[in-house]
């Protein structure tokens, strides 16, 4: 059983962090910034994050695994039919792999391959569908497995989606499909999750609540033009426009989040983008 | 209809760079009505090809180019003018290039690109509605198709980059999935919400596509 479903299994809060694989194969970085993570459940590890090409989140996940760091293997339909997800996660899961955060993924439009074509062969219900039959024993063509992988899947959420009901109706579905925890979209506003966490109340389904640092009224900017389903408000963007220190600022943002995380959710992953010395201090 | 357009000048110069003389073939369906290889478009092409220093030696609208064998009736209409064309360049879509090319001898040069199976919103203006996936889920989803009009395709909702009902990928564009949901909802129904959609069958669409009517249908 991983840490992760332990501790929200436990209704202790617990705290992600997310961690991207590097564009090539030096690894330092990436380990490195992990070494930093303290107070930490288990870390994401993005899968071609906003289509951008990158090392395999597998693979960066499964070295992370193997010197003891728990991770959430995050995993995307964009790239990758039926028979290579079945591939990734039974190889996810020989590297004792646990914890997965199972997404439909951004269009390959907004990466630097807007060129390849996007497969989306199953969607983020069916890929949750398809491990559960996996941990059941048998795959997609009913085939049995030789050798059952653990998983505790997860999957997204958009607190903030509208129309409301349209976007719940999904969540539901990834109940019914076997989500055992959501980790949403970054959240912004206290009413928003307030909201969200009251549908949530009958699923009875952890929530980990998004929460993004912003370095800068200029990052809040290219985050609104360029990140399918962020939407920072524009009363955040002035405060980091006219703070002095935008980074404590943004610091400042977060930790509110967290707060209301800590009132409202069972937990809270934190996007940090290489300010990961900064999580103290919005846990604090 | 099939969409399709010209292809851009250069490219064109380049694929004709060898040949003096062509012979030109059009559409009478879809290249004709989307006025990309219709009578005037094939005018023009002569024309263009004469400013190029080029000749055409004859032309021919053909009533569906992707007719194997009407293609072929009407290209042995004009025998004379082919023999003298060391090519043919085709304005229609690649299935009518490739009727072409599979009844004569000589080179075809495709003068289009082809873009999708498309609806006239009003002429000049075409959406993509329907892939032809072979396997139609527009009962259950109020006669709007995902598998097309969402960017994904997925099956279940919509994804997590709706933002007030509009598409991640084009702002201007409404989200497939929220239209299926207001049309069902104006409908009192709850359509494909009512079940988790399982993962397509995409056996259907298997490539080359081939169907044959059985006895009895033709």
């Amino acid at each position: 059983m991983s840490l992760l479903s332990e501790q929200l299994g436990n209704s202790q809060f617990v705290v992600t962090a997310e961690i991207a694989p590097p564009k090539g194969t030096d690894l330092s970085e990436a380990l490195a910034a992990v070494e930093k993570l303290t107070g930490i459940t288990a870390v994401n590890v993005t899968d071609n994050q906003g289509a951008n090409m990158r090392l395999s989140s597998l693979a960066l996940a499964a070295r992370l695994q193997q010197q003891g760091t728990e991770t959430v293997l995050q995993l995307t339909c964009r790239d990758r039919n039926r028979m290579a997800l079945q591939s990734d996660l039974l190889g996810a899961a020989s590297f004792g792999i646990e914890n997965l955060l199972l997404l439909s993924g951004d269009h390959s439009k907004f990466g630097d391959h807007p060129d390849s074509r996007p497969v989306f062969d199953l969607d983020s219900v069916q890929l949750l569908d398809m491990t559960a039959g996996l941990m059941a024993g048998t795959d997609m063509a009913g085939k049995f497995l030789d050798g059952v992988p653990e998983f505790f899947p997860g999957a997204a959420v958009n607190p903030a989606a509208e129309p409301f009901e349209l976007m719940f109706q999904k969540v539901a579905k990834k109940v019914d499909s076997g989500a055992r925890f959501f980790q949403t979209q970054s959240v912004f506003d206290r009413e928003t999750l307030e909201r969200f966490m009251l549908a949530m109340q009958p699923l009875q389904v952890p929530v980990i609540a998004g929460v993004l640092l912003i370095r800068s009224a200029r990052m809040a900017r290219f985050l609104n033009d360029n990140i399918p389903g962020v939407q920072v408000p524009e009363t955040l963007v002035q405060r980091l426009d006219s703070a002095e220190k935008p980074l404590t600022e943004g610091v400042k943002i977060a930790r509110e989040a967290v707060a209301w995380a800590r009132e409202l959710c069972q937990g809270v992953h934190l996007m940090t983008l290489g300010h990961e010395d900064e999580i103290p201090e919005i846990l604090a | 209809m099939i969409i399709s357009e010209l292809k851009p000048f250069e490219e064109l110069q380049q694929a004709l760079a060898d040949f003096d003389k062509l012979f030109i073939v059009g559409c009478a369906a879809c290249a004709t009505a989307c006025k990309s290889g219709g009578e005037d478009e094939v005018f023009k092409f002569q024309e263009w090809l004469n400013e190029q220093g080029k000749d055409a030696t004859g032309s021919v609208i053909i009533d569906e180019a992707c007719h194997i064998a009407r293609a072929a009736r009407d290209l042995r209409h004009h025998k004379t003018a082919l023999q003298d064309a060391d090519a043919l360049v085709v304005l229609a879509c690649g299935s009518g290039i490739q009727s072409i090319s599979s009844n004569v001898d000589k080179r075809v040069v495709g003068g289009l690109n082809s873009m999708f199976l498309g609806n006239v919103r009003r002429f000049g203006q075409y959406e993509e509605m329907c892939s032809l996936c072979g396997d139609c889920i527009l009962n259950e989803t109020a006669g709007i198709c995902p598998v097309t009009t969402c960017a994904k395709g997925l099956l279940n909702g919509p994804c997590g980059g709706m933002e007030d009902g509009h598409c991640e990928i084009d702002a201007e564009i409404e989200c497939a999935w929220s239209l299926i949901y207001e049309r069902l909802k104006s409908q009192q129904r709850q359509g494909v919400f009512a079940r988790r959609v399982p993962p397509k069958n995409w056996s259907r669409r298997i490539q080359p596509g081939r169907y044959r009517l059985k006895d009895g249908e033709r």
